[in-house]
């Protein structure tokens, strides 16, 4: 399991050059696309059970809808959207051209640094802020104590519970899923291509805008992506900030009203407009080739001086500070000086912290493997104006993180009832007895769950691997006499290591924080960190809540801090 | 790849098998399982005295949303003994979603009055939640109707949590009832009108925005009360509770002149597999030592009558609960919410 077999980079030249005769076809083996057909299915199953629920009820709140809800959602979704991903895209994009182009004091430190809010929920955060920000919480008593008042009533700063808010804390939150594909990219850029630009005259900035920053696009639209379905598809810090986007009327048109139907229509409204979001974003792009596959030499930064050193640093700490450090010192303060009323952490915190663990691993692995799969009987070798099947099914297996995941969890449920009733009937003609519930009564659903909801994450990341892989490479072990699947072992898998890492640790972090899905299909006697300081915060005692979400950030802060080893050290 | 994943695949073995054996050991004698979405830590007193004197394991989910549905698609294969909620509209929904089954016993009879059970057995209410008027402590109000909440008078001034929350629907849908649905809007378009901050978070932060200085009033569940001014001295609840004074409103109208209360309840599984159990944990919740525990613990009213109550929620006065059948309050609900949609309470 070593690096590329020696001497391959100076191969990949000639054999480019033969494959413009010699076409090999790209499918290869019909079991990797029965795989990621099963997956594929797999995926579409809540979706169908949705769609099934959404055909049984009527479509008389459309009406009610279309008149007081939806232009207010519509409007307050849109701009939060577009908030979130202003401050996502100019936080994730200048902090990593920031520390890929520029040397300053900590600036290896800050590399890494900058993705650690991965590591908290933006529940927590919100959480955290709106107890800092609070007209009796720390920043506003210092501000009233240095103008000297003496009561919130005499001077308060804006709520901050409004759509405003929700931009801070989600934008502030999310920009690491730009940082991180907007840094590797940066950091794989040809130099030369810089280096060019620059000796035709282009200053350092004119740099920025016209080279690195159009070649970077495509893992800005990646990054980007990611962080506003997390945003879509975000209830806990909405709802508590009080914002109503389509995703709060879904929840309320199904709680409130107990109209799961209804619900269930609006749901996959939305499902249609993000898909062909999706699709037409890849769309824009689908013309769009790099040269980033030759031997990389990173852009060495240049070295600041002085003020602008300093300078430099206090912008790219910024974005940690109010997205990681702030939160988590207030949780780890707010923990120190509850800890002996609550004498010590106890054992049902315990519990919650192997579960998460246990249930985290598990997710990650099933994840990475489908991932694996689709991306690889989804690859192409040749661009190809029609969409090969092993793609579609790619595209498909992307549709769970496109679902808030309440709603996946509810889709969940019938499936996981049909599968446990054919395991019944299979049991029971072999063995004789009935068994139960299987899937939905052990961790298994829930496994199951992670992994439809979290498989965009770790396809996009072997697809975007894959791509940096030239075809030739395969081409070459194809004629070679290779197979499929052996290339993939002796000649991908190795090249994949670093796009396999970084998603299983997303993976990882994100089922780690997960919770509707996990209030709704775990086991009975089985909490996870994240629903039993859900149940803490819900029941109004803090005492033991902030050591819980103290937890979750720092069984968080191991997989985000080994993400940055992996993905950022290319280029030191 | 491979050495990192075996671990783990067994990490994922060991999980399926301890939840297989969870759910198989369900089903055998001296168990009862509750799925309950009330937040376990409520519950957690009860359950423990409960087990300690039956000698009956409680297993426990925690759900949140989505109990109806995961009920039934549990089907009959569901290890769910007793389900539990909180508000009157969900207690129903249960019944009409067909996944209870209806029980009958003296011992619920006769310590639960008959408004707050079903007449078949269907559902039982175990404790009784008054919404009530959280006010600044030194604020001169001694008296106050729900509908004066829409008094030009607290323009600015009044903190509530989102219109849709079950709490504010049900006290809407008691609204309705009484003064119809059009007064009723009107009276939440003044509401609305009134607002210090968005109608968002818990009832809890009525009382922190009140101290924060947002408010000056708000309406909230009575039993946060308990908590908050029983909790420690220096802890932030107990500053949170320390700045409000509470007043029970009534409702205006004249037929009724009482306090809007909601329950909490529970009813019996239908394909529960420890039917006896599951009686027996709804018998034990009425006792006169569960009944206290509700009081003293959750702070919440007991249905029972006769059974004392703790001593902040004592200081509020008398309880005269609003005569309005629970099942007018439910019927309401649906249209209770779209009238918040209506003059966008929560935007």
């Amino acid at each position: 399991m070593g690096g590329p077999p020696a001497g391959l980079p100076r191969m990949t030249s000639r054999v480019h050059a033969l494959s413009l005769r010699l076409p090999v076809r790209a499918e290869g083996g019909a079991g990797w696309l029965l795989a990621a057909t099963l997956i594929a299915l797999a995926v579409l199953a809540p979706v169908a059970a949705l769609a099934w629920a959404a055909s049984g009820g009527s479509l008389a709140h459309w009406s009610h809808l279309a008149e007081f809800v939806l232009p207010g959602a519509l409007a307050n979704t849109a701009l939060l959207l577009a908030g979130v991903g202003v401050v996502v895209t100019l936080l994730g994009t200048g902090a990593a051209w920031l520390v890929t182009a520029c040397d300053f004091p900590t600036r290896r430190t800050l590399t890494w640094a900058l993705l650690l809010p991965l590591a908290v929920p933006t529940y927590i955060v919100a959480f955290a802020y709106l107890d800092l920000l609070h007209p009796i919480g720390p920043v506003q008593g210092t501000i009233r104590a240095l103008l000297g008042y003496d009561s919130p009533r005499q001077f308060r700063l804006p709520d901050l519970r409004s759509l405003g808010g929700a931009v801070f804390v989600l934008g502030f939150v999310l920009y690491p899923y730009v940082y991180l594909s907007t840094r590797v990219m940066f950091m794989t850029q040809a130099a030369s291509l810089l280096e060019a630009a620059r000796t035709l005259g282009t200053g350092r900035l004119g740099v920025f805008w016209r080279v690195a920053l159009p070649l970077a696009r495509p893992a800005i639209a990646v990054g980007l992506s990611l962080a506003l379905l997390e945003t879509l598809n975000d209830i806990g810090a909405s709802e508590f900030l009080g914002v109503q986007t389509l995703t709060v009327s879904v929840y309320t048109t199904w709680v409130t009203r107990t109209d799961l139907a209804g619900a269930a229509q609006i749901a996959l409204t939305m499902l249609v407009f993000v898909v062909a979001l999706i699709l037409l974003e890849r769309h824009g792009r689908r013309r769009q080739r790099y040269a980033n596959a030759q031997r990389m030499r990173p852009m060495p930064p240049r070295r600041l001086g002085g003020g602008m050193a300093a300078l430099a640093a206090i912008l790219g700490w910024i974005p940690v500070v109010v997205g990681f450090g702030a939160p988590a010192l207030y949780l780890l303060a707010e923990t120190v000086k509850r800890l002996h009323r609550v004498g010590g952490v106890s054992d049902a915190l315990l519990a919650g912290a192997a579960n998460t663990l246990a249930i985290a691993t598990a997710a990650t692995v099933v994840t990475l493997a489908a991932g694996l799969a689709v991306a690889w009987a989804g690859r192409t070798l040749r661009e190809s104006s029609r969409l090969p099947a092993g793609r579609a099914c790619a595209r498909v297996a992307s549709l769970g993180y496109a679902l808030p995941g309440t709603v996946l969890a509810i889709g969940l449920l019938v499936p996981y009832a049909l599968l446990d009733d054919a395991l019944n009937t299979l049991w029971h003609a072999v063995a004789g007895v009935a068994p139960g519930l299987i899937v939905m009564g052990s961790g298994v659903g829930l496994v199951l769950a992670y992994a439809i909801r979290f498989l965009a994450i770790s396809t996009g990341a072997v697809e975007a691997g894959l791509a940096r892989v030239p075809a030739s490479l395969e081409q070459a072990s194809r004629l070679l006499g290779e197979s499929a699947s052996g290339t993939l072992r002796r000649v991908h898998l190795p090249l994949l290591r670093p796009a396999l890492a970084a998603a299983s640790l997303l993976v990882f972090v994100d089922a780690m924080k997960e919770l509707p899905a996990t209030l709704l299909l775990r086991p009975m006697n089985f909490d996870t960190l994240a629903t039993w300081l859900y149940a803490e915060a819900a029941r109004g005692t803090y005492e033991e809540g902030a050591v819980a979400a103290l937890a979750i950030v720092a069984a968080g802060l191991l997989p985000v801090i080994l993400l940055a080893r992996t993905q950022l050290k290319i280029g030191h | 790849m491979k050495p990192s994943s075996r671990p783990a695949l067994a990490l994922l073995r060991g999980l399926a098998l301890a939840g297989l054996a969870a759910c198989g050991a369900a089903q055998a004698s001296g168990e009862v399982s509750l799925y309950t979405t009330r937040e376990p830590g409520l519950i957690q007193p009860l359950i423990e005295s409960f087990s300690k004197q039956s000698g009956i394991k409680v297993n426990t989910v925690f759900v949140k949303d989505g109990l109806i549905e995961r009920v039934k698609a549990e089907g009959d294969k569901s290890p769910a003994d007793v389900l539990m909620t909180v508000d009157i509209g969900n207690l129903l929904d249960l019944v009409e979603a067909g996944v209870t089954r209806p029980v009958r016993s003296a011992a619920l009879d006769s310590a639960i009055p008959a408004n707050l059970r079903g007449a078949d057995g269907g559902w039982y209410a175990l404790s009784l939640r008054d919404r009530v008027l959280y006010v600044e402590k030194d604020l001169d109000l001694e008296a106050f109707t729900y509908e004066s909440l829409a008094d030009p008078r607290w323009k600015g001034k009044v903190c509530i949590r989102s219109g849709q929350h079950p709490y504010n629907t049900a006290l809407i849908a008691a609204m309705i009832a009484h003064d119809g649905a059009e007064a009723t809007e009107k009276w939440l378009r003044g509401v609305k009108a009134n607002l210090a901050r968005k109608a968002a978070g818990g009832d809890r932060d009525v009382a922190r925005d009140i101290l924060g200085g947002i408010c000056d009033i708000g309406l909230a569940n009575a039993y946060y009360v308990g908590h908050m001014k029983n909790a420690q001295p220096g802890t932030d609840a107990r500053k949170w509770g320390d700045a409000i004074k509470v007043v029970r409103p009534t409702f205006a109208n004249e037929k009724s002149g009482g306090t809007h209360v909601n329950i909490s309840g529970a009813a019996v599984a239908r394909h529960a597999p420890n039917q006896d159990n599951a009686l027996k944990l709804l018998e034990y919740l009425v006792s006169d030592e569960a009944q206290s525990l509700y009081a003293r613990a959750n702070y919440e009213y007991p249905v029972k009558s006769g059974v004392k109550l703790d001593a902040v929620v004592e200081s509020f006065g008398p309880l005269k609960v609003d005569p309005l059948p629970l099942t007018e309050i439910a019927k309401h609900r649906k249209q209770a919410s779209e009238l918040v949609d209506k003059v966008g309470f929560d935007n």
